[in-house]
């Protein structure tokens, strides 16, 4: 490999990337857009659940039973109803997503030895929602529960009595259990592995399109040269888009980055590699922009979405998908990104992925280089 | 024929082959060209012009036979061939996006030229091209003409003994082409070797030996003269007049008339024995009330030995067929 035609090569593709509008706007304004839009819209937090409340009985009992429920963070009261009819028109339009009736008999039957019914109405259309928020109406009812049989007992017998289990749930690395903080990393892998592929399919399509890379094969200019020479200046683009995505995480999201800042830049420089090299490829292979676009955008985006680990648990698939996940990159970044961001952990942990990492981006190179000599014969 | 000492030869095959998929798009041609000549490579469109030229180039592999470029084989040395070689494409492949200068620079990086010589040829070629006020300007902007001197001066960057030329005039105004022909005459006489393709038979002319292809085939080799003294044993007749489509079709008929093609709105009629010919032409035009403005015997154009050797080309290939 020489090294002046491989300055010639980058410094050639650092204008191409400047004087064009398209891949700037590409490389720049889409991510921090798809950022922006997933970040905030893609919450998988259930909070605040609107909530109505026909309270028939309308006793101290009942009150206090309602205010557990809005004085947690899980519910609010959107408003107090007296027939099914509204529960049933404001779950319809959308008002409210849960609806809570407290019989008249409510009062009279608690504590009488009886379980006392309450019934709790949720929005079913919303599957993820509506179990989130029946869980936590489960427990909201139960602690209340405990409380009454433990005010009972010490009524009855005068002696406090606790609870013989008394489980202290801690949720490590995200102890308020934010989905952000887990889907901001896995986000900043997912759009630059989309990114990176769809920024170089244009490139060395667009030079069979216009004939230049007729013109370079008469030239002693070579393919490693050209595709090194070709990936440099878009690394760095890439590395400019993890760097606004780490300050809009750091700044706008919130999200605490606790581990090494420049083992996280490292990492992405090689992820960034391997996936820049597969648009590579796809452009190589196609020879056309509007396909190569196309193919880039397809084997990028679903299988990081959905195959990754970033919104579904790798260990809840099918084997035969699990060891397909093996394939997708986007995997070993999200856990790595996972793990620097939220853990804090360095190579000493991360270490098996990082080198599948590495070992993704090496092959995928070398692919890029074979396939395109393959195609000047 | 073949007594050439192999130090003037800047380019020599011998049965050179392509064949894609099947389809053969160059067959066993053999040609040589020599040092400091223009050589020019004539055929229509899908004729194997520009397989052949990247076969040269080092661009495509031949699928057999052998080739020598600058000395060096085409198979086995192709990358030191692209060291000698200047190659312009048909596209006048340059970086739209890039100013005149810009471009200059990419080539002059891929070519490694050294900082001295640089500054030296950057402004040969920018001189050349007339580009002075235009070093700025993205290439995009520049005129057809512009851009095919400024390709022509890319591609000469690194002082390459022989160049490469496929249709370098195509889609260029009449004066530019004029221009560049111009240019092509002042390499050659520096020594530079140039090897160029083309579709236009007036071009053709200005070529020092000429080979044409057809079908994959080269039917003929020489330099202009010889092809016309040696194809066109017959004699051409220009027949002007009124409904040259009818006209075409009743002199066709005539056993006097070995062929006529249509030149614009003039008829070239190719006839064995002009005496017979002409009057017979003169006969079955007044027969069929078409008024002949003008009947001469003409100097035969390229065009005409072309046609006439594809017409022959194609009798040989159906008698062939029936033979077998």
């Amino acid at each position: 490999m020489n090294l002046r035609r491989l300055a010639a090569v980058a410094k050639k593709e650092c204008l191409h990337i400047l004087r064009d509008p398209r891949s700037l706007y590409i490389s720049i304004a889409l991510p921090m857009m798809l950022l922006l839009l997933y970040g905030y819209a893609l919450t998988l937090d259930v909070d605040r659940v609107p909530m109505v409340i026909w309270d028939q009985s309308e006793t101290t009992e009942s009150r206090e039973l309602i205010s557990r429920f809005t004085g947690s963070r899980y519910f609010t009261a959107q408003s107090f109803v007296s027939s099914y009819k509204e529960i049933e028109h404001s779950i319809d339009t959308r008002q409210a997503l849960a609806a809570l009736i407290i019989p008249t008999e409510f009062a009279q039957l608690l504590g009488g030895g009886e379980p006392t019914p309450v019934q709790l109405i949720v929005d079913g259309t919303d599957a993820n929602t509506a179990t989130l928020a029946l869980g936590y109406a489960q427990v909201v009812a139960l602690i209340y529960s405990q409380e009454i049989i433990l005010q009972k007992v010490r009524q009855l017998r005068g002696q406090v009595l606790t609870v013989p289990l008394d489980v202290r749930a801690r949720a490590w690395f995200n102890p308020d259990l934010e989905s952000k903080n887990y889907i901001i990393p896995g986000l900043i892998a997912v759009i630059m592995m989309v990114i990176s592929a769809l920024l170089t399919s244009l490139t060395v399509a667009r030079e069979w399109e216009t004939g230049t890379m007729e013109q370079l094969i008469s030239t002693p200019v070579k393919g490693p040269e050209l595709i090194t020479g070709k990936l440099i200046p878009y690394i760095f683009l890439g590395l400019l888009d993890v760097l606004l995505a780490v300050l809009m995480g750091e700044y706008l999201f919130h999200v605490p980055l606790r581990g090494n800042v420049a083992l996280l830049f490292t990492m992405a420089t090689v992820f960034l590699a391997g996936s820049m090299s597969l648009g590579m490829m796809i452009s190589i292979v196609t020879k056309s922009q509007m396909v190569a676009s196309q193919a880039a955008i397809v084997v990028t985006f679903l299988p990081s979405f959905l195959l990754s680990g970033f919104i579904f648990a790798i260990s809840n698939m099918p084997t035969v998908i699990q060891w397909g996940t093996y394939l997708i990159p986007a995997r070993y970044f999200i856990t790595l990104l996972k793990g620097i961001y939220l853990k804090g952990i360095g190579l000493e942990v991360l270490a098996l992925e990082a080198v599948l990492l590495v070992l993704f981006g090496v092959i995928v190179v070398l692919l890029a280089n074979y396939k395109f000599k393959r195609k000047l014969v | 024929m073949h007594s050439s000492n192999p130090r003037n030869i800047a380019v020599s095959v011998h049965n050179l082959s392509k064949q894609f998929d099947g389809f053969t798009a160059v067959d066993r041609i053999n040609f040589e060209v020599k040092k400091g000549e223009i050589f020019g490579f004539l055929g229509p469109n899908g004729a194997g012009k520009s397989t052949t030229i990247r076969m040269l180039c080092g661009i495509l592999p031949p699928t057999s036979g052998e080739g020598k470029v600058a000395g060096l084989d085409i198979h086995t040395q192709r990358e030191q061939i692209k060291w000698q070689i200047g190659y312009m494409s048909q596209k006048f492949s340059l970086y739209e996006d890039l100013t005149v200068e810009e471009n200059i620079n990419f080539y002059s990086g891929i070519y490694q030229i050294e900082e001295d010589t640089l500054r030296r040829r950057k402004e040969w070629v920018i001189e050349m091209a007339g580009l002075q006020r235009h070093r700025g300007s993205l290439t995009r902007v520049l005129s057809g003409g512009w851009r095919q001197r400024l390709a022509l001066g890319c591609a000469l960057l690194h002082e390459p003994s022989i160049l490469f030329l496929d249709e370098p005039t195509s889609g260029v105004d009449p004066i530019s082409r004029r221009q560049f022909w111009d240019l092509i005459y002042e390499l050659t006489g520096r020594g530079v070797t140039v090897f160029v393709t083309t579709h236009y038979m007036d071009e053709a002319e200005y070529c020092d030996r000429l080979g044409m292809i057809y079908d994959g085939k080269l039917v003929a080799l020489g330099t202009p003269e010889e092809l016309k003294k040696e194809f066109m044993k017959e004699t051409v007749l220009e027949v002007s007049c009124e409904q040259p489509m009818k006209a075409m079709a009743v002199i066709q008929n005539l056993a006097a008339v070995k062929e006529v093609t249509l030149f614009g709105n003039h008829l070239h009629a190719v006839v064995p024995d002009a005496r017979t010919a002409h009057k017979a032409i003169q006969l079955v035009l007044s027969e069929n009330a078409i008024k002949l403005s003008r009947l001469e015997k003409i100097s035969p154009a390229l065009e005409d030995v072309f046609v006439s050797l594809i017409e022959a080309q194609g009798k040989a290939t159906a008698t062939g067929g029936e033979g077998a």
